[in-house]
Parts: structure tokens; C-alpha cells; sequence
């Protein structure tokens, strides 16, 4: 085996070239400072980021932009928080505006407690970023009819839920997983709910071109290291996704040969 | 509320604005940037929108503000 067998040359979104398949999010963090170390030790390329009202009562607040630098991270703006299509719409004409730029996240939310994708919704609001020149990531139910609908309306990347946002419980259908991606021709992305580093392991063995998460960094106890985990991760469930796994069986294989043992 | 700094005079007639949810009177005649520039904040890391439509950066000088307006003033915060 040589070097150049191991390598993966990274994805690609709206003609965007990334090393790195991991997407981290910025929020959640107990500082800005634990912010920055956490996005740099993961390694991640792509940010995700929100749009709110600025502070009037402290226009000098310390912003994000000083800590994870637009210059050196992809910012891709999101919609958390939206529960109409027009609210999510009208959020990212005001990301692009801020930042000039074009990819966005797309999420509608239903209500608490699971915060599931608001589909009719996002269909909707995919619709009208669409034919205003966005180039949409939309984060969507584990559903290949609906995933494969959002592909064709022209959204650049499928992002489905592994379970419900900041839930740490992994991916709980992951047989819809591999299906969304086995029918795609974007890039796949699970989005939302990964706990650990084997989550999101798994989420990339599935075939997945790219795992986004937040809370599983930054909620945990030492979040520079998750972060650093969640690097090597996804790098591992790639390459194991690359290499194709064993065929599983419940009975035993031995390793060792069963001739020549001493008498 | 009284602000002599941007109304220029203390009988010229008032705006009565809300911006971010907060009601603000201003002098007439105030501009995007002359609000941005009341407030403090700097122009290259926000986004405004009057009345549900965005004001272009390009146009912040010359886009004067009416009495009720309802401007929004957005920049990026972390977020997942």
C-alpha cells in the first residue's frame, strides 16, 4: 500500500472545494475565545453562523467576525430560530447582505420539543432562495422523497437530521441515512444530532460526504479536545466508508489458521 | 429624547422610529448612515432593513428615514 491510496481529496459544494468534511457550528460556546479554539482544533473549513439583531445598548461587544475570521472560514449563514418560510427568506437576504455572500443553511423548525424540520415550509422558502440566486444547503427530515425534491428544485447539498438539534442521540435511521445519499448526486450532510466522536464516525461510514454538528463540541466538558476528536472521526469514518467494511456474521471466523496446532 | 448632535436644531421636527424593537426619535432628515453613525456601529459587519425591505450598503447615505419606520439591524452571532 502506498501513500496516495489514503488520501481523499475532500468534497465539493456549489463549485466549492473542501478539504475538511467536517462542518462545525458557533454557537454554544462559553466564550468567544473557546469558540475560535474549538473551530481550529476540529479543523473544520465551513462554519456554520446565525444572524440576530445587533446589541444597540453595546455596539462594541467583541463579534464573532474578530474570532473566526471570514477571511479563513467559509461562513455559511443559517436560519435557526426561523418557523415561517418568510422569516427564513427574509434572515439569509440579510446574511447575504452582511457578508456578501450566497451559500446559506436553510432550516425551517417546527415546534419544541423536537424542533423536526417544518417541510411544507421548507419547501417553500427552498423555492423562493432559489429563484432569488441562493445557493441553498437545506437541512431536512430523514425522507428520500422529500430529500430527492429538494435536489431537483436545485438545492446544492441535502442535509438530513440524525436526530432532533442539540439531542446528542446520534443517528437513530440510519438505513434512510445510506438511502438519501445512495439516491443523491449532491453532497450529503448529516446535520443534527451527533453526541460523540463514533456518531459522527458512523454518520461518514454511511457514505456521507460531510458531517455538520455544534453541541456535541461545545457541550462537552473539554470542548478543544471533542473538537479534535470529531476531526479524527470523520477522517476515520471516511476512510472505513473508502476500504468498505467486512461482511457481518454471527457466528465465529477464526484469524488464526486451524491447521498446524500442536497435539 | 432629546439629541442635539445629529437634529442640528432643537425646533426641527422629529422621527419617531423603532429600530431593533426599540422606539428612537430622531431629528428629520437622518439617513441610514446617520443613524448607523448615532449608534455606533460599524457599517461593514451589519445589515439593515427598513420596513422588510434590505437598504444596500451603497445606499445607506442617501436613503432618508420616515417618520414609523421600522428598521432591523442584523450582523452574525455564533450559531449551529
Amino acid at each position: 500500500m502506498n501513500a496516495t491510496t489514503l488520501e481523499d481529496d475532500g468534497w465539493t459544494v456549489a463549485g466549492r472545494r473542501f478539504r475538511s468534511r467536517l462542518v462545525v457550528g458557533t454557537g454554544r460556546y462559553k466564550s468567544l475565545e473557546e469558540t475560535a479554539a474549538s473551530i481550529a482544533a476540529s479543523g473544520a473549513e465551513m462554519v456554520t453562523v446565525a444572524v440576530r439583531r445587533v446589541n444597540l445598548s453595546d455596539p462594541n461587544a467583541p463579534m464573532l467576525q474578530d474570532f473566526v475570521p471570514p477571511t479563513q472560514y467559509t461562513y455559511l449563514p443559517n436560519t435557526a430560530g426561523c418557523h415561517t418560510a418568510q422569516d427564513a427568506v427574509r434572515t439569509l437576504r440579510l446574511a447575504r447582505e452582511a457578508g456578501g455572500w450566497n451559500l446559506v443553511k436553510l432550516e425551517v423548525l417546527g415546534p419544541p420539543p423536537f424542533l423536526y424540520p417544518d417541510m411544507a415550509a421548507t419547501f417553500e422558502a427552498a423555492s423562493a432562495l432559489l429563484a432569488d440566486n441562493f445557493e441553498v444547503m437545506v437541512y431536512c427530515a430523514d425522507d428520500p422523497v422529500a430529500a430527492k425534491r429538494l435536489e431537483e428544485m436545485g438545492c446544492v447539498a441535502i442535509m438530513p437530521l440524525g436526530a432532533p438539534i442539540g439531542s446528542g442521540m446520534g443517528v437513530v435511521n440510519p438505513y434512510m441515512i445510506r438511502a438519501i445519499k445512495a439516491q443523491a448526486k449532491v453532497p450529503v450532510l448529516v446535520d443534527a444530532g451527533i453526541g460523540t466522536a463514533s456518531e459522527a464516525a458512523f454518520a461518514m461510514e454511511l457514505g456521507c460526504d460531510a458531517v455538520l454538528l455544534n453541541s456535541a463540541i461545545a457541550h462537552a466538558q473539554d470542548p478543544v479536545r471533542m473538537a479534535a476528536a470529531m476531526k479524527h472521526a470523520v477522517i476515520a469514518g471516511r476512510h472505513a466508508y473508502l476500504a468498505g467494511r467486512m461482511p457481518r456474521d454471527y457466528r465465529a471466523d477464526p484469524s488464526s489458521p486451524t491447521t498446524g496446532t500442536i497435539r | 429624547m432629546t439629541d442635539t448632535s445629529l437634529a442640528g436644531t432643537r425646533t426641527a421636527p422629529t422621527l419617531r422610529i423603532t429600530v431593533n424593537g426599540e422606539a428612537l426619535s430622531l431629528a428629520a432628515g437622518v439617513s441610514v448612515a446617520g443613524l448607523l453613525d448615532h449608534l455606533g456601529l460599524p457599517r461593514r459587519k451589519i445589515a439593515v432593513e427598513r420596513n422588510l425591505e434590505i437598504v444596500p450598503r451603497s445606499l445607506y447615505d442617501e436613503t432618508l428615514l420616515s417618520d414609523g419606520d421600522q428598521i432591523e439591524i442584523v450582523h452574525f452571532i455564533g450559531g449551529g
